[in-house]
């Protein structure tokens, strides 16, 4: 089956996802989707599996026009699509999962659907025992589950957006194995959705490379490495020139920390953060530098290592002590983490005042507001409630809320959907900081970012971070291969 | 402003129609029905004395559940909370032999703090066992009734003989004074309204009360932000259940002089309309806990003189909150609709 998608745009508000990719995936290969987090390649495969309409532009399945207004119609055109989190029921056993999708009689016929499960599975080499539930799989067992289950609804593209993340070596060979003999043996069409360079070197016939929304290239397999780095970071520019630092001492130590999480642990990781310090911490997201800045932040379980803030040990502390020694930490996910919907700008002025009266006085809380708005330059007034303000003021008005003189400033893509102006204008407060002796602490998705404000860089795969770099002198594309898993 | 007022009419304009529509069906005629309600609940100061008697209840408990709706909470327990408080005061009442002012005084302290601690159970099990609080809530109800009845059949037992009719009267320094031959004690009417007051401006103007809004509206960001969760969640609990605990002292002292088996009578359930039409303002409590009550003292005469079912008066109330909220949530469907034709929802909202 050979799918088209031509001039696909998809807009999210003000935010350009998709805006005018075209791509065509002949059957029987497998076609790999290349870019950094936010290019916009999960947004396509969502158009193209019925998950959501494209604002504009023509999908074609085998030369016909198709136009989806769900998964479900999708997959009865034979389209499928793998989602980074398995789509089942942790509760229910592998075999009612299966059955859900396709037996839609009102008493299920257990013994035909048994018989399917393990006739696909032995084709495909899955082991699966139709009785276990499946909160007891792993995340590799879970995805081989949903990938017989769109083969038993009849897909004859599947799509798999960032399968290996979270499962095992031979889970991973295992799984490429399958999607060979898929696109092979079966004649299906295979898109691959990834990040990581050499998973698509390794299995990929031909690579579409995207870039904020559009498509920056087209290759066949094997293509040089250096030519898909480029194409997935742009050219590089040359980092700005800083004036030297001065470092204070030690703000920030962590040594050998462990962080685990259900999908991914960091392990041995160890950084010195002095006063004055500007670090980047690169990487694809759920590489581990979230969790790594959460544990900074004293929102993570740690259970091995040390951490340390002037000298402190805060290994175990609780969050409001990292709070008391002057930790600030400042989520991506504002309206999840950072404010809160449905209370005005003055509300959170009052809030974060941790010291404050306990009978709140609200005149004074107000002019606060005022001030810190006009500081601010937050297009909003103090009554505002804060989803009411646009992403950009939304991130100022959480930076208004930081309180001054901080000793550690955790910032998660402190600029990501911001234009270049407010960009400029968000990095020098935080240099402002930074010269009052506060040690930061940044990711982003954007390496010119991070070579142009950190001092030294530290990058995160799979759970493992790297030797810190110094900034001067690093290019974005040495940063490029260390984020893809490889060695520059 | 005026819009306002207009659009708030119109779901108590649906849930009369609604019932409207039931009396007709039922080929009753509804000017007397209405008719009817309004004379039973108020045609005698006697009545009205028993409405504002009535609505001290609900007043109580739903200012209570204001505090734990602002803080995010289904606190679905108040039944269980009540029925402790009036445990914990029938044991004052029983053997503390205390002269009436200190006596009472004591009574409604024990009520608050019985109240307070089944409660904060609910808040404890939520917190450290991870049960969700309507599960808790309602798990600790009936807890709680077994325990009341337990105590009416064996330590408390009158001498001749356990009923479901309750314990012995308490000792008569243990009632509440009423006013005159009216059912209605002066001092729970001052006691409810403090209670409004009180709440309202803890709500309103203390950094506890937007600590629990904070908290209510988005919990992740509330404790990153600095909140201590647990201390404010387990007090919340605690503070609707001390309300809760009080009413259910005042029930067993001035409206039964004993203790009975059903002492919450379902206030608790009742209240709990009550708190979700005030939308967690303090405020408004009275003046539907007042409306609930009328209606409730009311529609009892419907059976004396129209051979119609009293418990249309529930199916009035009832239909008014749920007119109430279906209101509400068709306003918040258009706004969001009308937000996304904007194209002012970001990409996870859509």
């Amino acid at each position: 089956m050979k799918v088209e998608l031509i001039d696909i745009h998809k807009h999210f508000g003000p935010v350009c996802a998709n805006d005018g990719v075209s791509v065509t995936i002949e059957a029987g290969s497998i076609h790999g989707l290349l870019g950094e987090n936010g290019a916009g390649k999960t947004t396509l495969m969502k158009c193209l599996s019925g998950y959501q309409a494209p604002d504009r532009g023509i999908i074609k399945v085998d030369g016909r026009t198709v136009a989806f207004s769900s998964p479900a119609e999708a997959i009865a055109a034979g389209i499928g699509m793998l989602h980074q989190d398995p789509l089942d029921f942790p509760y229910l056993r592998i075999l009612d999962n299966f059955l859900l999708a396709f037996d839609r009689r009102f008493v299920p016929r257990r013994r035909e659907g048994r018989a399917l499960l393990r006739s696909l599975g032995e084709r495909y080499h899955f082991d699966l025992d139709p009785d276990a539930e499946v909160a007891s799989l792993t995340i590799g067992e879970r995805q081989q589950l949903e990938i017989l289950r769109l083969l038993a609804l009849g897909a004859r593209v599947l799509i798999l957006d960032e399968p290996t993340t979270g499962i095992s070596t031979p889970q991973k060979v295992q799984l490429f194995e399958t999607l060979r003999r898929l696109a092979k043996e079966d004649g299906c069409a295979v898109i691959f959705v990834s990040h990581k360079l050499e998973e698509v070197e390794e299995l990929c016939d031909r690579v579409t490379v995207l870039r904020q929304g559009r498509v920056t290239g087209q290759a066949e397999m094997p293509c040089p490495v250096s030519q898909l780095v480029e194409m997935m970071f742009g050219r590089s520019l040359p980092p700005l020139e800083r004036p030297p630092v001065e470092r204070g001492p030690v703000v920030l130590a962590l040594q050998n920390v462990t962080i685990p999480s259900y999908r991914l642990t960091v392990e041995g990781a160890s950084l010195q953060v002095h006063a004055g310090e500007v670090v980047g911490l690169a990487g694809l997201e759920g590489s581990g530098q979230q969790l790594f800045m959460r544990a900074c932040a004293g929102l993570e379980r740690v259970t091995a290592g040390s951490i340390h803030i002037d000298g402190v040990p805060m290994t175990h502390a609780p969050y409001r002590r990292f709070l008391d020694r002057g930790v600030a930490y400042v989520p991506a996910n504002r309206l999840e983490e950072g404010l809160i919907r449905g209370l005005t700008l003055t509300e959170h002025v009052a809030l974060v005042d941790r010291k404050g009266p306990f009978f709140i006085d609200w005149a004074a809380a107000r002019e606060d507001a005022s001030r810190r708005i006009e500081r601010f330059n937050v297009v909003g007034r103090p009554e505002s409630i804060v989803e009411a303000l646009s992403g950009g003021n939304q991130q100022r008005a959480l930076l208004a809320l930081l309180p001054p003189n901080l000793r550690l400033l955790l910032l998660e893509h402190p600029t990501r959907g911001l234009d270049v102006e407010s960009t400029q204008w968000i990095w020098q407060q935080f240099l402002a900081r930074r010269e009052q002796g506060t040690a930061i602490l940044f990711t982003s998705a954007d390496l010119d970012e991070i070579l142009t404000y950190a001092d030294r860089i530290v990058v995160f795969f799979g759970g493992r971070m790297s030797a810190p770099l110094p900034a001067a002198g690093t290019t974005v594309e040495q940063l490029g291969y260390l984020i893809a898993g490889k060695e520059a | 402003m005026l819009k306002k007022v207009l659009l708030g009419l119109i779901p108590i304009a649906g849930a009369l129609l609604f019932t409207t529509l039931i009396l007709v069906a039922v080929g009753a005629s509804p000017w007397r029905a209405y008719g009817n309600i309004l004379a039973g609940a108020f045609e005698s100061p006697e009545k009205i004395a028993d409405v504002v008697a009535a609505a001290v209840f609900l007043v109580l408990c739903g200012v209570g559940m204001c505090v734990t709706f602002t803080a995010g909470q289904w606190n679905v327990g108040v039944e269980g909370q009540i029925i402790l408080g009036a445990i914990f005061a029938t044991w004052v009442a029983r053997n503390v032999p205390w002269p009436q002012v200190p006596l009472l005084t004591l009574m409604m302290l024990a009520g608050m703090l019985g109240g307070a601690l089944w409660a904060a159970l609910a808040g404890l099990l939520k917190v450290y066992g991870k049960v969700h609080e309507i599960f808790g809530g309602l798990g600790l109800n009936y807890a709680a009734q077994g325990l009341a009845i337990w105590l009416i059949f064996n330590p408390w037992k009158p001498a001749d003989g356990a009923t479901m009719s309750g314990t012995d009267p308490f000792p008569e320094p243990a009632w509440m004074p009423t006013l005159g031959h009216l059912r209605v004690a002066p001092l729970a009417v001052i006691l409810a309204l403090v209670a409004t007051v009180v709440i309202y401006f803890m709500l309103r103007g203390t950094r506890w009360g937007l600590e629990l809004k904070a908290m209510g509206k988005n919990p992740r960001a509330a404790f990153v932000m600095g909140v201590p969760s647990t201390p404010r969640l387990l007090a919340a609990f605690a503070v609707c259940g001390m309300l809760a605990g009080l009413s259910g002292a005042i029930r067993c002292s001035a409206r039964y002089g004993r203790m009975i088996p059903d002492i919450a009578g379902g206030q608790g359930y009742l209240s709990l309309l009550v708190a979700l039409l005030a939308v967690s303002r303090p405020q408004w409590v009275p003046w539907i806990a007042f409306f609930f009550a009328a209606v409730g003292v009311g529609s009892p005469r419907l059976e004396l003189n129209m051979q119609l079912d009293s418990t249309l008066g529930g199916v009035l109330r009832a239909s008014v909150v749920l007119a109430v909220l279906l209101t509400n949530g068709a306003r918040m469907l258009l706004a969001r609709r009308r937000a996304r034709l904007r194209g002012n929802l970001s990409a996870e909202e859509v």
